[in-house]
């Protein structure tokens, strides 16, 4: 069937076979390799994207419902050549090892951010608990999203 | 000219990060080529059951599949998978069942398809006539005689038994004031990267070329083993170890899969691709642990230990995969932990239980052995009434010892054992936090303060130490090569997957070189690009992998000398290399360009005697020993009465990883390690039902922990550099999984105390402990 849908700011129409998930219509058709799978059961996070502004776990999200949504994936994160503010925390507080929950992990936490300019440490642990990560130990996973969220901060008020 | 910084020991970014964060990565799924099918593995959903027959008939006929197969089809097709590591009993293990299915999970058709989706419908219409079988998953059951036996071939389920004796430890246990006894017990644990397995394979006919993508630890010994499976030659073999997202010990193995995706592309004469499910990942991909241990301590009333005795009792699972009954050797070895224990012996009865098999994990071995020793030490301070510090104090090997040989048969290479204990003690405030404990006791809360000093074994290490049939040793490889526009291409055989050596390595680099950080490239993970090498495991990729580059720079350096020594016309021992130049050392100020050095080689208009054109160099590291990181970990916790709950009031590190590279990885090593130790004490464990059902096969049911259910660590380091290698390091890969888990348990048999408990088996999920308590308080 027909998939219309925006991802990372461009429109796209695909014909579908309708039981496609959406992170394998990402993946697999729009070629954006960067939202993982890591259970299918949308236990570890490793597939989230935002649809329609908010953070969801693609792998249990057929394409279908996707219809008419504004996708962003980690591919859509960075502007302008200019890596987010999340992507640069990760960076700099060496919030990743393997990399392969980090894309779902950014897009969990650009979420927060969303919702809550300034998070506490236990308030980022919480927001994570759909998001797991077998290699840091979540400590710098969470000092890049306070230094992130600092850094967001400032630019705003700029 | 801006001077150029020095790297190495700096908390630099790490240089793999800007494609990772931006979604550019590419792991095995991100593989796409031209024609590529996709395969699918029906599972057995028995431990143990007989197969009858399987009609494939009406899967074939489903529009989009290209071919479905069983194990029958390929009989004398492909080799079956290896175990190098020596034992009594190694049964044939065919890469899909044939005959018998002896796992829940065991791999017995496959199908192939245009999509997976429709190879996965495949599946759905395969008929499989099994006759289900009694099974054992206990491995002392196992060992009874009547149980069911996997492996008729061999009688009963024993692997194999392997005996260290020593009569010194009966003499220690005669004249000890006390015998202590424990049964502990090493759960199994599934590793869990959060990429699961996967591989695709594309076979050339026309060149004669096949190409395997694998989420692999170790590229060249896979190609080696693939290359005896499907009798193809090694040089017409590339493996590429794309981006591989984490392994922890259970991608250092060789399985069905790899040689199935490659017999199929061969075959079919179209790129196939695997990708192992999260179900299918915790059902047959390797597991870890899975030992229990009788233990018998001679100890004085002093708290000194004398002697210790053990008898494990090993679960090997089903088949033996390629390092599967290597690994409870290193528990027994090290089972001495940082103590000058002077009598050791020990047995070891390897069993085959209707499981996955166990091998590599975090530690591999270690874990265990450590798990031991500190809980032998906590016992000792409980049975004689002392502190746990000063029993670890009293028994400490001391620092003038070293290097220091152990009753195991090792020798360490360097340590300060008592320094890190002092100091972890000094930053959580250890007076203070007794008293704070004893004020608490009397308000009704619980609070427990655990302490490990850990002592492992990594950079394996002499070769002589590895299994003699693994192809490869415990040497590691690297080439340097300075391209014509002075731009340098590090080909490591080592295979990191998140653990960051394209940083550590470009740091050393550049530093030796006198180039910046971004001048070097480090290229590892493809058989076709990168000399022979062994891999990633063992926290060996700096301890091993580092050396061999240092090697490889040295010669490089050698001959860049010589090469400057004829322009500049000074002895090439009085040139060191800085700031893209080749300077004199005694004045640095004079000195030509780096490129200029470059240029002579690749143009060599003028002919150097002795020296060849061209500037590479390829080295191969032996390490004359293996290398001893250490630490001493120290928790404090709080349990629940009512719930069982425990809560993390501290979590405080110090380890010693020899000489830091960068402070910023090792810290990231630490953290990790850590994480996966407290899982292991509190919250992880692979459980089968009686009839072999795998009860744990999602993420919802083991408990792999999230965010909120770690604390925040506070580390701190001493620094003992390794003699061992011309780097000082020691590796800190394991470091924190195997100090963690013994510190954890501790701190919560600490906080039990006033109930009068002394163990509970791991891992000490709130359940366990609260019933532990219930029990205490309705005998109390």
């Amino acid at each position: 069937m027909r998939l219309s849908l925006t991802i990372n700011g461009e429109r796209r129409e695909d014909d579908i076979d309708p039981r496609t998930l959406l992170v394998h219509y990402l993946r697999d058709i729009a070629g954006l390799t960067g939202t993982h799978v890591g259970c299918e059961t949308s236990l570890c996070g490793a597939c989230t994207v935002h649809l329609n502004g908010h953070a969801v776990k693609s792998c249990t999200v057929l394409a279908v419902q996707a219809e008419g949504a504004e996708i962003t994936t980690i591919e859509g994160l960075a502007r302008g050549g200019q890596l987010h503010p999340l992507q640069e925390g990760f960076w700099e507080e060496h919030g990743l090892q393997c990399g392969y929950c980090t894309p779902g992990m950014i897009m969990a936490a650009a979420d927060l951010l969303a919702r809550n300019r300034n998070p506490t440490e236990t308030q980022i642990r919480e927001a994570l608990e759909g998001n797991l990560c077998r290699c840091t130990g979540y400590q710098h996973i969470i000092n890049a999203i306070q230094s992130a969220a600092a850094k967001m901060r400032t630019q705003k008020a700029a | 000219m801006a001077v150029i910084p020095k790297f190495v020991g700096e908390r630099i970014k790490r240089r793999e990060d800007p494609r990772l964060i931006t979604g550019t990565g590419m792991y095995v799924d991100d593989v796409r080529l031209p024609g590529m099918l996709s395969a699918v593995v029906l599972r057995s959903p028995h431990a143990h059951a007989k197969i009858n027959s399987i009609d494939l008939s009406k899967a074939r006929a489903l529009k989009g599949v290209v071919c479905v197969l069983s194990g029958d089809d390929l009989r004398d097709k492909v080799g079956p998978v290896p175990c190098v590591a020596p034992a009594d009993h190694v049964p044939y293990h065919p890469v899909l069942a044939q005959g018998k299915v002896r796992f829940v999970g065991e791999g017995v058709a496959v199908a192939v398809a245009s999509s997976p989706y429709i190879a996965q419908d495949a599946l759905d219409l395969i008929d499989v006539d099994y006759d289900p079988l009694d099974a054992v998953v206990d491995p002392e059951k196992a060992l009874e005689p009547g149980a069911p036996v996997l492996h008729e071939e061999f009688g009963n389920n024993s692997v194999t038994f392997a005996s260290v004796p020593n009569p010194a430890v009966d003499e220690a246990m005669r004249k000890a004031d006390k015998i202590i006894k424990a049964r502990l017990v090493n759960q199994r644990l599934a590793p869990i990267p959060m990429e699961p397995r996967g591989a695709v394979a594309r076979w050339d006919g026309g060149y004669k070329q096949l190409t395997v993508w694998s989420s692999t630890q170790i590229p060249h010994l896979l190609r080696s083993q693939l290359a005896e499976m499907l009798k193809v030659g090694e040089n017409r073999i590339r493996v590429i170890a794309p981006e591989v997202g984490g392994g922890f010990g259970c991608k250092l193995n060789v399985y069905a899969e790899e040689a199935l995706v490659a017999h199929l592309s061969m075959t079919l004469g179209k790129p196939v691709k695997w990708i192992e499910r999260r179900r299918e990942n915790f059902a047959g991909t390797t597991h870890g642990r899975d030992q229990i241990t009788y233990l018998e301590v001679a100890a004085l009333k002093d708290g000194t230990v004398t002697a210790v005795k053990a008898h494990f009792v090993c679960d090997m699972g089903a088949y033996l995969q390629l390092l599967t009954p290597a690994i409870p050797g290193f528990s027994g070895l090290m089972m001495t932990g940082c103590y000058k224990i002077p009598a050791l012996s020990f047995d070891q009865q390897m069993v085959f239980t209707n499981k996955m098999s166990t091998d590599a994990y975090r530690g591999a071995g270690r874990p265990e052995a450590c798990y031991i020793a500190e809980r032998v030490m906590d016992m000792v301070a409980a049975e004689f009434g002392l502190d746990p510090a000063d029993v670890r104090r009293k028994n400490f090997i001391p620092k003038e010892a070293f290097p220091a040989p152990t009753a195991g048969g090792l020798v360490y290479d360097s340590g300060d054992y008592e320094l890190s204990l002092n100091k972890a003690l000094e930053i959580v405030g250890y007076q203070k936090v007794r008293a704070e404990q004893e004020a608490a006791r009397k308000q009704g809360r619980y609070i427990g303060i655990g302490i490990a000093s850990y002592v492992e074994i990594c950079g394996i290490g002499p070769s002589a130490l590895l299994p003699p049939k693994l192809k490869g040793g415990g040497w590691e490889s690297a080439t340097i090569r300075m391209e014509p526009d002075c731009k340098v291409t590090v080909l490591t055989g080592v295979s990191p997957h998140g653990q960051g050596q394209e940083t550590t390595f470009a740091q050393i680099v550049a530093d030796e070189l006198g180039i910046d950080i971004d001048d070097v490239n480090v290229v590892h993970g493809d058989t076709a690009v990168v000399q022979y090498g062994i891999g990633t495991f063992g926290s060996r990729g700096t301890t091993v992998g580092g050396p061999a580059l240092m090697m490889s720079v040295g010669k490089l350096q050698e001959k860049m000398k010589k090469i400057a020594s004829t322009m500049m016309e000074v002895p090439p021992d009085q040139l060191i290399f800085t700031n893209r130049t080749v300077a004199l050392a005694s004045d640095p100020s004079k000195s030509i360009p780096l490129q200029q050095v470059v240029d002579a080689a690749y143009g060599y208009k003028q002919p150097i005697p002795g020296v060849e054109p061209g500037l590479d160099a390829t080295s191969f590291y032996e390490p004359q020993n293996c290398t001893f990181p250490f630490g001493t970990h120290v928790a404090v916790v709080e349990v629940d009465p009512e719930t069982g709950v425990v809560k993390f009031l501290r979590y405080v590190a110090v380890d010693d990883c020899g000489r830091i590279l960068s402070p910023l990885l090792v810290e990231g090593q630490v953290h990790g390690g850590i994480a996966q130790g407290i899982a292991q004490a509190l919250y992880e464990e692979v459980v089968y039902d009686e009839s072999g059902q795998l009860l744990t096969a999602t993420l919802m049911d083991y408990a792999v922990p999230k965010a909120h259910m770690l604390p925040r660590y506070e580390l701190s380091a001493t620094v003992t550099p390794s003699p061992v290698n011309v780097l000082g390091v020691k590796g800190v890969g394991e470091a924190g999984t195997i100090g963690s888990t013994p510190c954890v348990v501790s701190a919560v048999m600490d906080a039990l105390k006033p109930f009068g408990i002394r163990h509970i088996d791991m891992p000490l999920k709130p359940e366990k402990v609260w019933r532990a308590i219930r029990d205490a308080q309705q005998k109390g």
